[in-house]
């Protein structure tokens, strides 16, 4: 096992690499008026004069080599725009814990709703209560099918027309804090509630449940101590989907809520063409969708004993 | 389950009938009467006439849900192309203008000038209510919603259609290289490995960020990871097959690569592809909303119900305009919960599990 996750590691940072590589070649071609504050009054000199200053008439490996320089010093270049003359890393590590808490929190709770909602399905699915099953299948549906940029929005709508709670988020005030986890975990509730009912239908169909249903054992114990531990194993792939699902997520609900956090940042910096954030945002963001799919699948491989991911085939 | 279940009424009802045939009374004229013979009975071999393709649309119209929200989208695309012929229809980039008349201040009555005539002031038309000469109503600056609203969704349609093309085209060709030649599994797997790590958002993120916005840029922020992941899912269903034995047969007579992949393979793997097609759309369409709304979408002179919704969002705050909001959104939602009903009944329709009735 200590194997398999030092290789994974490994090919994670690899893989981090090539892509720092190619996103930081593709980003020279940003659009130079990110590099200046008032590029509209600047002439053609004053601009060459400026872009010779930052090194970016360098050729692109050299511009590599200082950029790497650079961040194995702790320094990821300074924010023209946003904060003129701050470094990005200060700016974000202001505003990264929020973000932090705030996905977390969306986590947890696509769990603890998402979980419940894909037992109650599966149980219904084969009783009178067929119903149940029904209305979850049309959530799912509906979860699904409609664009979540406008479900955040009518969220953001609907909900901050009901007593107590308000448009915008306030730090201070605890209520603002629930539309927002709520709208960033609705697209994981769906995907766990559908999946964890698939695989709980398919499992009890199996005959060791047909024998414990002969045994005696009553349905509920079946269902949570039998079906639900065998069905929930493959769940364990999906964390990291979900932690992509509610990164990507959070770029458009911290910037509706006026959240200021790392998803409202990036935002704000395209809006802005403020070149070097944009850059360290978007390598921070790879960085932790990897480190998502590393962490899943090392989960899976803790929690199922029969997978060994060290096997060629394995993996991904 | 419901296949079994549909198997068990389906054989019920067989054994019903042939009892019933079994217990019959026969009248004496019946029973004593010449067979007629037909020549053609006699040819009759044990072909069943097996149609995968007649069978699948057969078992797809039977889902009364999915053909009515075929029938929504076929209709709605339709009308895309014709509302731009309908008489009296409005450009949707015009601004419109509205002649108000002018009231005295002091009497309330229409200022008249020395003329006689009544004195008219002519303003943008903007944030009329849906009405009879408006239908959807007019936007902040005056432009005609309906013509913008079907203009949108024509563009945003052709988006949606760009990408699901590109996708299946490259993924397929990728997939069934990357399955059947040997050589190259290496070097995609690896690309693979690399490049699925990195949301697709992120990608088109970036792209739409260089790039010059519009809505070439758009598909092609989006095709450029999305076919990576139609290929992977083509290479497993090809390697899956490849070496059955009817592929290794065919090999052995010295047919040519090119003809298997395109007799064997393709046919196996078309209803999956269609599939992943349908619900690709929902997904563009979905991704052009969200980078609309970071202002990395396309130019306002070109109307797609992503600008259009974020145009609406800008001013759901006040009641009376919401519907500036509203209209783009039902129209987007009936797109894309179409668009997943019928991509998800088509692949219940094209498994072959599903044909036995």
């Amino acid at each position: 096992m200590a194997k398999y996750i030092g290789k994974r590691l490994l090919r994670s940072l690899l893989t981090l690499l090539i892509i720092i590589t190619i996103v930081f070649s593709l980003l020279r071609l940003m659009p130079i008026e990110g590099y200046f504050q008032n590029y509209e009054k600047m002439t053609t000199t004053q601009i060459q004069v400026g872009l010779q200053q930052l090194g970016l008439k360098d050729p692109l490996p050299v511009q590599m080599l200082h950029f790497w320089q650079g961040v194995a010093r702790g320094n990821w270049g300074e924010s023209h725009k946003y904060r003129v003359g701050v470094d990005v890393m200060t700016i974000i590590a202001g505003k990264m814990p929020l973000s932090l808490a705030l996905g977390m929190a969306a986590l947890g709770i696509a769990l603890l709703l998402g979980l419940p909602l894909g037992i109650l399905m599966a149980r219904s699915a084969s009783s009178k209560w067929k119903i149940l099953d029904r209305f979850g299948t049309v959530f799912v549906v509906i979860i699904q099918a409609i664009p979540s940029a406008i479900y955040h929005l009518l969220i953001q709508f609907y909900g901050s027309q009901l007593p107590g709670f308000e448009m915008f988020f306030s730090a201070g005030k605890p209520i603002t804090w629930l539309l927002p986890i709520f709208s960033l975990s609705l697209g994981n509730i769906a995907y766990y509630a559908m999946w964890l009912r698939r695989y709980m239908v398919d499992e009890s169909n199996k005959d060791y449940v047909k024998l414990a249903r002969a045994k005696g054992v009553p349905s509920a114990q079946i269902s949570r101590r039998h079906v639900f531990r065998n069905a929930f194993v493959p769940l364990a792939q999906f964390i990291p989907t979900s932690v992509i699902l509610t990164l990507m997520g959070s770029l458009y609900v911290e910037s509706l809520y006026s959240i200021p956090g790392m998803g409202g940042l990036l935002v704000q910096a395209i809006q802005l063409q403020d070149n070097t954030l944009v850059q360290a945002l978007v390598l921070i963001y790879a960085a932790i969708s990897i480190l998502g799919l590393l962490v899943g699948d090392i989960l899976m491989a803790l929690l199922d004993p029969r997978i060994t991911l060290g096997k060629k085939e394995g993996g991904r | 389950m419901a296949v079994f279940r549909l198997k068990d009424s389906k054989t019920q009802k067989l054994a019903d009938s042939l009892e019933s045939q079994v217990r019959r009374e026969f009248t004496e004229e019946e029973l004593f009467q010449f067979a007629p013979y037909d020549p053609d009975a006699g040819e009759r071999g044990g072909y069943s006439g097996y149609s995968y393709w007649r069978s699948t649309l057969r078992a797809f119209r039977k889902n009364k849900v999915s053909m009515f929200f075929l029938w929504v989208i076929v209709i709605m695309l339709l009308f895309t192309f014709v509302e731009p012929l309908l008489p009296y229809d409005k450009e949707p980039n015009t601004i419109y203008h509205s002649e108000q008349v002018v009231l005295d201040l002091f009497t309330r009555q229409p200022k008249v000038d020395a003329e006689g005539n009544v004195v008219v002031k002519t303003d943008l038309a903007k944030d009329i209510k849906p009405c009879k000469e408006f239908w959807f109503g007019t936007n902040v600056i005056g432009q005609d919603l309906w013509s913008q609203i079907w203009q949108g969704t024509r563009n945003s349609l052709f988006i949606g259609f760009a990408v699901a093309c590109v996708d299946a085209l490259l993924g397929i060709l990728v997939g069934v290289l990357w399955g059947y030649v040997r050589k190259l599994d290496f070097f995609f797997t690896e690309l693979y490995n690399v490049f699925d790590n990195v949301p697709q958002t992120l990608v088109a993120i970036i792209i739409s960020y260089i790039l010059r916005p519009g809505i070439s840029t758009m598909i092609f922020a989006m095709c450029l990871t999305s076919w990576l992941s139609t290929a992977r899912f083509v290479r497993n269903q090809v390697v899956i097959i490849r070496d059955r034995d009817y592929n290794l047969a065919s090999r052995c007579l010295g047919t040519s690569t090119w003809r298997i992949i395109r007799k064997n393979l393709l046919p196996y793997l078309v209803s999956i592809i269609t599939m992943r097609m349908a619900l690709a759309i929902p997904a563009a369409i979905n991704n052009e909303v969200f980078l609309t709304y970071i202002s990395l979408g396309v130019p306002l002179e070109t109307p797609t119900l992503g600008t259009l919704v974020e145009a609406g969002r800008k001013v759901m705050s006040e009641a009376a305009l919401r519907y500036q909001l509203f209209i783009p959104v039902i129209i987007l939602a009936t797109i894309t919960i179409s668009f997943y009903i019928i991509g998800n009944s088509f692949a219940d329709a094209a498994d072959p599990k599903n044909h036995v009735n």
